[in-house]
């Protein structure tokens, strides 16, 4: 995850071969400084770095281990 | 909306019970063995009664909802169905590996899973009409979304209890009206010129529709069911994400506009957050607190995974799909 979430009371959770799930941000700046506003409850920042909704988690990881596993 | 009308001897039997009638004619004669989840009567007659908990009807007393008679053939009906949930999902479930821990087994499930997508082939292959058939058919469960889940939070504690209303405060909306994702079905519907008050296409939809809706209502209405609610629904959410994303792209493919595609749009990002909320926060945690719930978990999992391919099967066949067209990759 290279997009930042602020905010006064972030917390982040790292979720395994998943993204990275933050609370209480207002918004997340991504390696461009382009901030996107937070707009759920809880949010999930890619961490695969392959979303095409980039900063956030679109579960392509899903489809990352899948082919990996078909691979294997 | 009014009572529906019956399409065979169960259907039949719980229409009468809600029209007034103190007693079922007759012994219940439940479909044979292996048919219950495909057969539409059956699934039609439990339908009716649930939606009693639910909205209702405008035509029926709604203190039937507990009448002895009623509650009587749902349990008829409810044991039946879970039966052949119970003997289906045996295999699934015989190879989950007892060290993972409940969460990664649960995402795992989906990961592995080889059943034909709907997704896929409304994506690239489906025609205008097929992706109309779509949203009529899954409009018996969206356009009541997060509702069958609802019932299940009183029943959990703790951090489980937690997760689930952190979820379901995004379905209904997040503090705004017009968030509630099950109206963004219904804006989807109206966008793609079909009817989008409820019950409208009850009448039309298939026997696996019907289960869909079925099987999470009865694994939230009945308390011992709700550790497979949970898992139920965290594998719900989680093959939604990537599907969504597709079905998105499909109906604007075939010339529907974004208002249409817009509920799916949205569930692209919610649900890859639902996903792990359900698996990790209400699964995970529910099997911490409770380590002999973990087998139940796993079989509402199975039981998505099941049913979901047996609905796919149902549309792909009646559209005529080749299994290559449906195929999940990626």
């Amino acid at each position: 995850m290279t997009a930042q979430p602020r905010g006064t009371a972030v917390r982040t959770e790292a979720c395994p071969g998943g993204p990275v799930l933050v609370r209480g941000a207002e918004d997340v700046v991504d390696e461009q400084g382009v901030a996107h506003p937070v707009t759920r409850p809880v949010v999930a920042l890619c961490a695969c770095e392959r979303s095409q909704r980039m900063p956030w988690c679109d579960s392509t990881h899903q489809a990352v281990a899948r082919a990996r596993r078909a691979s294997s | 909306m009014l009572l529906p009308d019956p399409v065979g001897p169960l259907s039949r039997r719980a229409h009468a019970l809600l029209r007034g009638a103190h007693r079922a004619p007759g012994p219940l004669e439940l479909p044979e063995a292996g048919s219950f989840t495909e057969d539409l009567d059956a699934q039609l007659a439990l339908w009716l009664i649930h939606q009693l908990s639910y909205r209702g009807y405008d035509d029926v007393d709604d203190d039937l909802e507990w009448s002895p008679a009623v509650v009587t053939l749902r349990r008829g009906l409810e044991s039946a169905f879970e039966a052949e949930l119970r003997s289906a999902t045996r295999e699934r479930l015989a190879v989950t590996d007892a060290g993972t821990p409940v969460e990664e087994l649960l995402l795992a499930m989906v990961a592995v899973d080889d059943g034909p997508s709907v997704a896929a082939y409304l994506h690239r292959h489906a025609t205008r009409e097929h992706v109309l058939d779509y949203l009529r058919e899954r409009s018996v469960q969206q356009l009541a979304e997060a509702d069958a889940q609802s019932f299940m939070l009183p029943r959990l504690r703790g951090a489980a209890k937690v997760a689930l209303a952190e979820i379901q405060y995004d379905e209904y909306g997040a503090g705004r009206a017009d968030r509630l994702h099950q109206d963004l079905y219904a804006r989807t519907m109206r966008g793609a010129g079909l009817d989008d008050s409820w019950g409208a296409y009850l009448p039309d939809v298939g026997a696996t529709s019907l289960a869909l809706a079925n099987l999470p209502s009865m694994l939230a209405l009945n308390r011992r069911l709700v550790p497979a609610g949970a898992g139920h629904f965290a594998v719900f959410e989680a093959s939604s994400s990537v599907p969504s994303r597709k079905i998105a792209a499909g109906i604007e493919r075939v010339g529907l506009g974004p208002e249409v595609a817009a509920y799916f749009d949205e569930h692209v990002e919610a649900d890859a957050v639902h996903e792990q909320v359900a698996a990790r926060d209400l699964c995970g945690s529910l099997v911490v607190e409770r380590p002999e719930l973990r087998s139940e978990v796993l079989f509402g999992a199975a039981c998505c995974l099941h049913l979901d391919r047996l609905a796919a099967e149902e549309l792909l066949g009646r559209w005529g799909a080749s299994d290559d067209r449906a195929e999940r990759a990626g």
